[in-house]
């Protein structure tokens, strides 16, 4: 019930921004979200986005992960 | 596709199997873990993550798919719809082919019925607008994800004064859902991992209910195969003792502790919560979306003079057992010899993200 | 009792066709549904002992000269899009059909139905792309039929297109020369032409860049047959994509087919919009693509030799015929574990779930 992919944003007008996924873009509304700006990750779902991708927290998983994969081979 | 990618790194997810293994081990009797997210479902499935995990850890599906749970009566209600004068049905693809005892969207289309597939609400509006001498209704289905979405474009419609727009109401909220299921006697759980997008706009405080009485953790699960597997880890250490049994936002990248404040403000602008029929498990309290008064021009039910003939569900389909994760798919009689994707008798083999679909789809 | 002949009775009923049911979309969708509709229904009543095995193309002996014969009726909406247009899409598919059969194409016929209040300028675009690709292949147009419907009674032009041509000498392909170990190739990224469609549809409104990959194959295909003399089977992945193409091979057969998530060749962009739309690219048509069974050994040369043709450019090997779970196709992901690929259903829909 969740489909919903981060795509980044290229370009905003008022409630809308056209995000860009590796190529593929589209014009969506950005209203549910506030401050969106160009180089955001929004979570974008049936033409909106729903919330911002936090990078910070999105680089700490992935560090989390390289480190669980670390301690296996030790 | 940086942030997917990374969360489906093939030493990652040896690394989480082993923890996942090792922990699991330590507490020894059989876990039970369900997760509510059709999504999910579908992310576990094509994944093939059951195979990857151990014997005593077993994964069940709960009434995550929005389109499972719509009751016979919502889709005869949007087949009733289809069939006025002048009329446009717009939905998301998930919905097109869900039968009722009366047929399905698809087959009305075959009829002759104007039906249309849009990828997002805002889509409805546009046909609205280019066909003003018809009624566009949309099928509104989905959990608190696409709730706000659906009431944005509602208030849109107000906004522009857009006159032949409607909403078939049809939004569920997944809590009350889950606590029917653990107060439901036959049910024995240790865990729920608890829908990604769904938290990104509720939060985590509508779970803190399931620690707190009833002792159960519950970890808000990103889709990915590490962000399931890292899910897995955490509820198996809150159910080893390792850590207080809580609930663990993993998908911290998207998921505050206080949610989309923005969005629910205007789901809750738009759509008051009502008592509501979930299709194999009866009325749930509270669990439904309804359009309120002062957006009523744009509730179909209550605008548009439909007679609708109720269907039932057929003896011996057991969606509801599957969707309340008593039963597996290969309890069903039906399962692969006569309820197939293509000829489906119940909701959880045609939605795309059904349990029955899945398993039929990805498990060997 | 009671409860066990209700339920016997609800199982009968679910069987038994029911006098009042329509076609549906679905039934054209090249998977299941599709199957259905041939098997149950239409050979019923059409039982020759050269179209049972519901080859691409029939061949059929005259006089000692064997001829491969095939037709195709192309219906898509809309008329034109991203890479191409209903009539290069007749042209190619024919071809195509017949090169997979392994024979030289070389005649087509071409019947076109014609919707009231279809313009001219689009019509005769629509011939000038046939006359350039037929052109261009060395094919000849030699016979044809125009129908004109009411309005509202054809959605714009139909398009019926029927090929014939040479078999190759020597060159024998069907299911029963493929063998276990027998590699599985495929001529480049699935699902490029359904993909491209779909996102050109009104609804959808995804700018991708992506082109169908419409495209005619003969040539590549004669190449192929110069380097190897072991191919055992070939299919253009059209309605119901690789998965539909795969599991007819191993439907009845007492083999399996086992192909790697991480072989499949994919652009950025197919990922991104099979990922935001919800499809498995597997699933969806290709109209210049190519799957091949052949015997490993010949794998390599055959995979450089399509890499040297434009159209091959993307070829790799998927997978391996082998002897396990007979009758299925097993998908293996990157990180070991496997699914079962199951024929598709119906027709890819974009969801929100």
């Amino acid at each position: 019930m969740c489909l919903a992919i981060p795509m980044k944003v290229i370009s905003t007008k008022g409630n809308t921004a056209i995000v860009d996924l590796d190529g593929v873009r589209r014009q969506i509304d950005i209203s549910l979200v506030s401050k969106v700006k160009i180089g955001d990750y929004v979570i974008v779902h049936a033409g909106f986005a729903i919330q911002k991708l936090k990078k910070k927290d999105a680089e700490e998983t992935i560090a989390l992960l390289k480190e669980v994969n670390s301690e296996i081979h030790r | 596709m940086k942030y997917i990618d990374s969360f489906r790194d093939t030493n990652a997810i040896r690394g989480l199997v082993s923890k996942i293994h090792s922990v699991a081990g330590k507490i020894g009797k059989e876990i039970v873990l369900m997760e509510v997210c059709g999504t999910h479902t579908m992310a576990i499935a094509r994944a093939g993550l059951r195979q990857l995990l151990p014997e005593n850890v077993k994964l069940i599906s709960g009434p995550g798919c929005p389109v499972c749970v719509s009751p016979n009566s919502f889709i005869d209600k949007a087949i009733a719809i289809s069939e006025l004068k002048n009329t446009i049905v717009t939905t998301f693809g998930d919905m097109y082919r869900v039968p009722s005892g009366n047929g399905s969207l698809e087959k009305q289309h075959s009829k002759g019925a104007r039906i249309e597939i849009v990828y997002s609400p805002f889509d409805a509006i546009e046909i609205a607008r280019r066909k003003p001498e018809n009624n566009v209704v949309f099928i509104g289905v989905g959990f608190e994800t696409t709730a706000p979405v659906i009431a944005s474009v509602i208030k849109y419609a107000k906004q522009e004064k857009i006159k032949n727009f409607l909403v078939l109401a049809g939004n569920k909220i997944i809590p009350p859902a889950m606590e029917i299921l653990v107060s439901d006697v036959h049910h024995h759980l240790d865990g729920f991992i608890c829908p990604g997008h769904v938290s990104v706009i509720i939060g985590s405080k509508p779970y803190e209910i399931f620690p707190e009485k009833y002792n159960i953790p519950c970890v808000i699960s990103g889709f990915e195969a590490c962000d399931i597997l890292q899910s897995i880890l955490y509820l198996l250490e809150m159910i080893a003792g390792m850590e207080k049994i809580s609930v663990k936002i993993q998908y911290t990248r998207c998921v505050d502790p206080e949610g989309n404040i923005k969005a629910k403000k205007i789901m809750n602008e738009v759509f008051s919560v009502c008592d509501s029929e979930w299709r194999g498990i009866g009325l749930i309290k509270s669990s439904g979306l309804a359009i309120k008064d002062e957006y009523k021009q744009y509730d179909a039910e209550y605008m548009l003079d439909v007679s609708v003939n109720i269907s039932h569900d057929r003896s011996g389909c057991i969606c509801g057992d599957v969707l309340k994760g008593i039963k597996s798919p290969v309890d069903c009689i039906f399962f692969k010899k006569v309820c197939t994707p293509e000829n489906p008798v119940g909701p959880c083999m045609v939605s795309s993200e059904g349990t029955c679909a899945a398993y039929y789809a990805y498990e060997k | 009792m009671d409860h066990v002949w209700s339920l016997q009775k609800e199982l009968v009923l679910l069987i038994m066709p029911m006098k009042n049911e329509t076609i549906l979309i679905s039934h054209g969708a090249g998977g299941k549904q599709t199957r259905k509709l041939i098997e149950q229904t239409i050979l019923k009543y059409f039982s020759d002992k050269i179209l049972l095995p519901l080859p691409d193309a029939a061949t059929v002996n005259i006089k000692g000269v064997e001829i491969c014969f095939t037709t195709d009726s192309y219906v898509v909406n809309p008329v034109f899009f991203p890479g191409g247009d209903i009539g290069k899409l007749a042209i190619c598919g024919t071809i195509n059909d017949l090169a997979v059969s392994g024979a030289i194409p070389l005649f087509i016929s071409c019947a076109m139905i014609i919707e009231e209040g279809f313009g001219f300028l689009m019509f005769e675009k629509i011939l000038k792309s046939m006359s350039k690709i037929a052109k261009k292949t060395g094919v000849r147009i030699v016979t044809g039929d125009t129908k004109v419907v009411d309005r509202g009674k054809g959605d714009g032009i139909f398009i019926t297109t029927t090929g014939i041509g040479l078999k190759f000498k020597n060159v024998q392909l069907g299911k029963q020369f493929i063998k276990k170990g027998d590699a599985v190739i495929i001529g480049g990224v699935p699902g490029m032409h359904e993909l491209s469609i779909i996102c050109a549809r009104e609804n959808i409104k995804f700018k991708t860049g992506l082109k169908s990959d419409c495209a005619p194959l003969h040539q590549m295909i004669e190449e192929i047959f110069g380097v190897s003399k072991k191919i055992r089977f070939m299919r253009d992945p059209t309605r119901g994509g690789v998965s539909a193409v795969l599991n007819e091979i191993v439907s009845g057969s007492d083999f399996g087919i086992e192909i790697y998530e991480d072989k499949i060749p994919l652009t950025k962009q197919v990922r991104s919009i099979c990922e935001i739309l919800g499809f498995d690219i597997l699933n969806l048509a290709s109209e210049g693509n190519v799957v091949i069974i052949a015997d490993s050994k010949d794998a390599n040369s055959i995979v450089r030799t399509m890499r040297k043709n434009p159209v091959g450019k993307n070829a790799s090997v998927i997978g391996f015929v082998t002897d396990e779970f007979c009758g299925k196709v097993i998908l293996k992901t990157k990180f070991g574990s496997s699914r079962f690929i199951e024929m598709p259903a119906a027709g890819q829909l974009p969801r929100i779930c």
